[in-house]
């Protein structure tokens, strides 16, 4: 459902991203590893234009991205991101956050924005924190409410950037657990992560980055155990 | 030196009715200020380098110079330009308003872009149109980092309005002046429209305060 063509990005004279080619079927789970700095985050970025491309190709689902007549932020309804950081409205209560961009966006009406986000404030365990501000919620709440947040849209396809990288050890598990429940139910998924554990178990595919470059790609049961590049293979040595 | 304030007493009222004027003038120049303002600051946050470019040299002109200069050009200049005969009122609610519009875009600026970015990228991650989130969104919480600096504005606004009294127009610090004038004794009337002013200035700051307190008590819900 997402096809990449020959993607770069230079920040100035800095190349980040050295055209980048993959496609990603409908359901797959897709992890990208990589060293810091190798362009992991602004690849996942460069999907729902949070930063523009400087050349190349991204189709989503045969519609052409990087030139359309459809206004970018139609096309983002299709696209969920969670962020590291969270990024949760600070000044909604968590029910709001999920019903906020439905309602405003895509013009649901408010009771079906508000059982639709019922519904999945249950499924990530937090229904009733549906009245509480965010400033009042542990880490790992946070992000499974921003992960509902992204889910309220309804999108085919979600982004991941490092969500459990901002959290106290004792609450990755929640969030991966959630995380594994939504790839089970059939979610495209492009799941940037430094844990290793999630990316063998629940990815379908495995996308190592390097200086911008996508230097090797297979299934993590091969990749993890028969690294075909030097760099993967010092990679994994460095953090398994 | 005898002070005897019983000689203002016939004018207390008269004087009294110099509050009213200044807070008719004081609000319809910070009405004004705070629109023109906030277009500026969307200017100056915009993408559009025009509008930055144009946003940033009004408030250069309209901060680099006295305001009593403003004061006089609308009144006195623009009229000898135009032939047009424009009211010392409305002259002084258009050089203030102009003047504060210039402060308070630097202040909702600031306000804006001291939001994280985050919660820019999160709502435009949702696919929330730039407008829609811009008043959704980022302008409340904007707001929070705004609201004291705008009472700060208000306060200044409220003190500065007396240089209006220059052109004659009968606000409280005018009216001291004419009752001085027709008493030989300035020093009870000046001293009745400085306490004026004090008490004015202290609300304001009290309900800067209280807004203050509030939303330190919102931030940790
Ligand atoms: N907005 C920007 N302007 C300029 N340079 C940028 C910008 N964003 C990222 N970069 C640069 O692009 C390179 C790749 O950054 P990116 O954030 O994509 O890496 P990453 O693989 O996600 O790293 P990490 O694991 O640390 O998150 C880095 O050298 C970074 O400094
Ligand atoms: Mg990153």
């Amino acid at each position: 459902m997402i096809k990449v063509e020959n993607l770069t990005k230079k920040f100035g004279k800095n190349e980040v991203l050295c055209g980048i080619s993959t496609e990603i079927a409908k359901g797959e789970v897709v992890s990208i590893i990589g060293p810091s700095g190798s362009g992991k985050s602004t690849f996942l970025r460069c999907i729902n234009f949070l930063e523009t491309p400087t050349s190349g190709r991204i189709m989503i689902e045969g519609h052409d991205m990087t030139d359309s007549k459809i206004p970018i932020h139609k096309m983002r309804q299709q696209i969920g991101m969670v962020f590291q950081h969270f990024h949760l409205f600070p000044h909604l209560t968590v029910l709001e956050n999920l019903t906020y961009a439905p309602m405003k966006a895509k013009g649901v009406k408010k009771q079906i924005a508000v059982e639709k986000a019922r519904e999945l404030l249950k499924r990530v365990g937090l229904l009733e924190k549906e009245t509480a501000y965010p400033s009042s919620l542990s880490g790992g709440q946070k992000q499974r409410v921003a992960i509902a947040r992204s889910l309220a849209m309804e999108p085919d396809l979600m982004l991941f950037d490092e969500p459990t990288s901002a959290l106290d050890p004792e609450m990755v598990k929640e969030v991966l657990d959630v995380m594994k429940d939504l790839a089970k139910s059939g979610m495209t998924m492009v799941v940037v992560t430094h844990e290793m554990g999630f990316a063998r178990e629940v990815a379908d595919r495995i996308l190592f980055l390097d200086h911008g470059v996508l230097l090797e790609e297979g299934k993590p049961a091969e990749f993890f155990t028969h690294p075909k590049t030097t760099r993967a293979k010092e990679f994994l040595d460095k953090i398994l | 030196m005898n002070l005897d304030f019983s000689t203002i007493t016939p004018y207390i009222p008269f004087m009294l009715e110099g509050i009213w004027v200044t807070i008719k003038f004081v609000s319809g120049a910070l009405v004004f200020g705070f629109i023109l303002g906030t277009l500026l600051a969307l200017c100056k946050i915009s993408s559009i380098k025009p509008l930055n470019w144009l946003a940033m040299v009004y408030t250069s002109i309209f901060r680099g110079t006295p305001l009593i200069l403003q004061l006089m050009f609308f009144y006195l200049a623009i009229p000898q330009l135009t032939g047009y005969d424009i009211s010392p009122f409305l002259s002084a609610v258009l050089a203030f308003g102009l003047n504060s519009a210039a402060y308070i875009s630097e202040i909702i600026r600031a306000g804006i872009q001291a939001v994280d970015k985050g919660q820019t990228e999160a709502a435009m991650a949702l696919g929330v149109p730039y407008n829609q989130l811009m008043r959704d969104i980022i302008l409340p919480q904007a707001l929070k980092n705004i609201l004291p600096a705008l009472m700060n504005e208000v306060i200044t606004l409220t003190k500065e309005s007396a240089l209006v009294s220059t052109i004659s127009v009968l606000d409280l610090m005018r009216r001291a002046q004419v009752v001085g004038a027709d008493l030989y004794r300035n020093f009870e009337p000046l001293l009745f429209v400085g306490f004026i002013y004090w008490v004015m200035v202290f609300g304001l700051s009290s309900i800067g305060r209280m807004i203050e307190r509030r939303l330190k008590v919102s931030d940790q819900s």
